[in-house]
């Protein structure tokens, strides 16, 4: 909204010398381009229903905004509406020997548990932090001050910490992937003969699931990574799996973005004779880049699915064990709290897919121009 | 901002304990949507009389991660953890749930974990190699019973009519396997597997299984060095199901019984998904069950760090049964919470405060059911380990024949009362413990012990009578190989 009255003002400064009547037309104009231009940024967010809105702020006739509002905003309300309800109908009906599948509003008092048990651990922590202070002083003041450690408090982890941890390790896999994946499939995208040799292996390691890579990873990370290296290996199991099964659609897409770039472009390169290194980064990459990100989109997605598989085996603290731990408890809340789970999990991959689409906007854009 | 800065070092151990339980009571009885309440319980001492303790001087390792399983006898770690014993011994532990008692093993073995709640076998197995091969020791012993074994309600029904009645009709107990006998054979002879759950193959839950099956004359079946499944010659097929899956298995139909420790009896029980026949302080009373297991490289390159952390699970070993389990309910809150073993608080208080539900509204006391320090229930005898191994070499895990001082051998080399006897000591000088409570001359040795439920006599100083007296199982001189006992 500030943004409007922004425009407003800054238009009304450019047509002072003009007629009011003219004055007030253009300035409309100027502003329905601005929000043209600011919808582009607001489809990537899903927030596309906000342009009729403002259109109609700024004056555009209501009818033809409100349908758009109505399909952008209105149905899906509506949806999630019916979603709600007929989920809180269904849910009591179906009996589990943990109780009546939980309905929204245990999901909902679940999730407040889940915030309410995060203060209760932070006041912990800050129990804990002065109770090492005033330790750490007596230390001190016993002339043993070389042994005085400030260390992390150690009690569990909570929701929020482990949604943290999660996030840490797709990423940390995701950027591997997109590290061997984009120069691989650069290669394979270039020559034909690379395309030949790699093919075959991609086909066959490509459909493998989490579950198969997840005990060779253990038992590599276990042979390989140093217990005291400060890396813990559930980390790394975790997030390498992520890796193997998220490094395909950046490999693939790179491929075909690279070995479709228009001939013409690779012939001026090479009339022009530059060197491999320009043509890569001045022809071929700008080119592809709508494909490597599509690519990149697709691995994270891939990536944030088989995270919380591999979290689940691997013990590593995020949102795949929380799960675990909880099916494992068996409590009566326990089904609500996987439910939680559920819901945070689908919420960040949306996310997270938005995210990508929206660099992909932005580097695609930049690299038109 | 003096008052607030003031307020947070007022805050004790015991206050904010208080204060964190007290809200999560309230919570809980307000269905979770209400802010907790601040206030202290009254019975928390003044801020005043908590002193700073600082750690004893050279420790080589104060940063610590144990590993646990969800079961109800971690209990001395958690307490340890939430009365602050660990701190006040100037350690720093991190507890973490493993997955299985295999992961949990393994991630001792390569260093991930620095100790963990384990079975008493599996410290004994690894050090003779059957299974991942590692010199564990354990310092610590954690608890007697707490075990019970359960068959679907399809079972139970089937048993029940076999079963002698009391006279207001409930069953008489202890219920031994023979009345599970004809069930087991109804079942092979419809063709259908009968299929057991137990924990582990060196698990407790597997020898006391085994044990009572075969003492209602029920042969569970050997292992061999080439099959290891351990159902060669099986009536009942026993088979590995982590503990907190034991109820769903039974419920999907996969197993008709299971032998697991709480809370996963008392779940089913509640869930209306089994009965709990037998607890395994009816098969062996006050049975060894869990150790403290680390690694004997951990042990020797830290001993200071082993004699605080030993000092620590002792402390709350004695916290756990002082005053005739005073603290128990407020033990099975602490357990109740996620991230130890989760369960709801009745179904762990069920077990925890001296009771036990065997069918829906039948509870018995068994104020035993779960010890974790009296009758020296923390002191790791040597006589307990033999018998784990008079149990691997009965069912065919040991292939050979061993000699009584064998068995001495491979207990002393695993169970280290002397670092036990060592923490206790500084205990009492500490007056933190009574003088009284620990058996400082024994030789490591119980005195025979015959409440068993065949009534057979175990003597932990002659390993090789006590199998020949056992009347299913492998006895001197025999092997198994081809899927038959050879002599």
């Amino acid at each position: 909204m500030s943004a409007v009255t922004a425009t407003n003002q800054e238009a009304a400064g450019d047509v002072e010398a003009v007629s009011p009547e003219k004055a007030k037309e253009l300035r409309k104009e100027k502003l329905f381009s601005r929000i043209n231009k600011a919808s582009k940024f607001l489809d990537i967010f899903a927030l596309s229903w906000v342009t009729p809105l403002l259109m109609i702020a700024a004056g555009d006739s209501p009818k033809q905004n409100l349908k758009k509002v109505w399909e952008g905003l209105g149905i899906p309300v509506l949806a999630i509406i019916v979603f709600l309800v007929a989920w809180a109908q269904l849910a009591p009906q179906v009996k589990t020997s943990l109780g009546a599948i939980p309905g929204p509003v245990e999901v909902w008092e679940q999730a407040e548990v889940l915030h309410q048990d995060h203060l209760q651990e932070m006041d912990k922590k800050a129990a804990f932090d002065a109770r090492q202070d005033a330790r750490n002083e007596a230390l001190i003041a016993a002339g043993r001050a070389d042994e005085v450690v400030d260390r992390d408090y150690t009690g569990k982890r909570t929701y929020y910490q482990q949604i943290w941890t999660s996030l840490l390790t797709v990423f940390f896999g995701f950027f591997l992937a997109v590290v061997i994946g984009a120069p691989l499939g650069i290669l394979m995208g270039m020559s034909t003969a690379m395309n030949a040799a790699f093919n075959p292996l991609i086909q066959i390691f490509k459909p493998v699931s989490p579950l198969a890579w997840l005990p060779i990873v253990t038992m590599v990370v276990s042979a390989t990574v140093a217990t005291d290296s400060g890396i813990s290996k559930s980390f790394l199991t975790s997030a390498i799996t992520v890796t193997l099964c998220s490094l395909w659609p950046t490999l693939i897409n790179t491929a075909l973005g690279v070995s479709s770039v228009d001939k013409d472009l690779v012939n001026v390169g090479k009339v022009l004779k530059l060197k491999a290194h320009t043509q890569v980064t001045k022809l071929i990459l700008p080119s592809a880049l709508p494909l490597i990100f599509t690519g990149m989109r697709l691995s994270l997605g891939v990536g944030w699915m088989v995270l919380i598989a591999a979290e689940m085996l691997a013990q590593n603290p995020g949102l795949g064990k929380f799960v675990w731990d909880e099916f494992q408890n068996g409590s009566s809340q326990s089904l609500a709290k996987i439910m939680v789970a559920v819901l945070t999990i689908g919420v960040i991959g949306f996310l997270l897919d938005r995210i990508m689409v929206a660099l992909q906007t932005m580097f695609t854009h930049t690299a038109n121009r | 901002m003096n008052l607030e800065t003031f307020s947070v070092e007022r805050i004790t151990r015991r206050t904010l304990l208080g204060a964190t339980t007290a809200s999560l009571l309230f919570v809980a009885a307000c269905g979770g949507g209400a802010p907790p309440a601040e206030a202290p319980t009254a019975d928390a001492p003044p801020a005043e009389s908590a002193p700073v303790v600082i750690p004893m001087e050279g420790l080589e390792k104060t940063d610590l991660k144990f590993g646990f399983i969800k079961l109800t006898d971690m209990a001395p770690l958690a307490i340890a953890y939430e009365q602050g014993y660990f701190e006040e011994e100037g350690l720093f532990v991190t507890l973490e749930p493993q997955a299985n008692w295999k992961v949990l093993l393994d991630r001792v073995i390569d260093g991930e974990l620095d100790g963990a709640h384990m079975l008493a076998g599996q410290p004994l197995a690894a050090t003779i190699g059957y299974g991942t091969e590692a010199h564990i020791v354990t310092p610590f012993s954690m608890d007697l019973n707490g075990n019970g074994i359960t068959v679907s309600n399809e079972v139970w029904e089937a048993m029940k009519p076999g079963i002698p009645k009391m006279e207001d009709g409930r069953p008489v107990h202890p219920i031994g396997a023979e009345y599970l006998k004809p069930v087991v054979e109804q079942y092979t002879n419809d063709g259908k597997p009968f299929n057991m759950g137990m924990v582990f193959p060196v698990s407790t839950h597997n020898y006391e299984l085994r044990y009572w099956l075969a003492a209602g004359d029920i042969h569970p079946g050997f292992y061999s060095p080439d099959d290891v499944s351990g159902q060669i010659q099986a009536e009942a097929l026993l088979s590995v199901t982590p503990p907190p899956q034991m109820p769903a298995t039974l419920e999907a139909g996969t197993i008709y019984g299971y032998c697991v420790g709480e809370p996963w009896n008392q779940q089913a029980v509640f869930k209306g998904i089994g009965v709990p026949v037998i607890t395994d302080y009816e098969i062996w009373k006050d049975n060894p069950e869990k150790v403290f297991g680390i690694t004997a490289e951990f042990a020797d390159e830290n001993p200071n760090t082993t004699k605080a952390l030993t000092r620590a699970l002792i402390r709350a070993a004695i916290w756990l049964d002082a005053d005739d389990n005073a603290n128990r309910p407020e033990a099975v809150e602490i357990l109740s919470r996620s991230e130890y073993v989760g369960a709801d608080y009745e179904v762990i208080a069920n077990s925890m405060t001296g009771t036990f539900e065997y069918e829906k509204g039948d509870k018995r006391d068994v104020p035993d059911f779960n010890v974790f320090f009296r009758y020296n229930a923390t002191y790791p005898y040597y006589s307990d380990a033999v018998w784990y191994l008079t149990q691997m070499r009965r069912w065919g895990q040991i292939a050979e024949t061993k000699d009584d001082a064998w068995y001495d051998e491979v207990a002393k080399k695993v169970y280290r009362p002397d670092l036990y006897l060592d923490a206790a000591r500084s205990l009492v000088d500490d007056g933190l413990a009574n003088e009284a409570d620990f058996p400082w001359d024994t030789d490591g040795y119980r005195d025979p012990q015959s409440e068993f439920i065949d009534d057979i006599t175990y003597n932990g100083r002659e390993p090789n009578a006590y199998l020949e007296s056992l009347i299913i199982g492998l006895k001197a001189g025999q092997t198994v190989s081809g899927g038959a006992v050879q002599n």
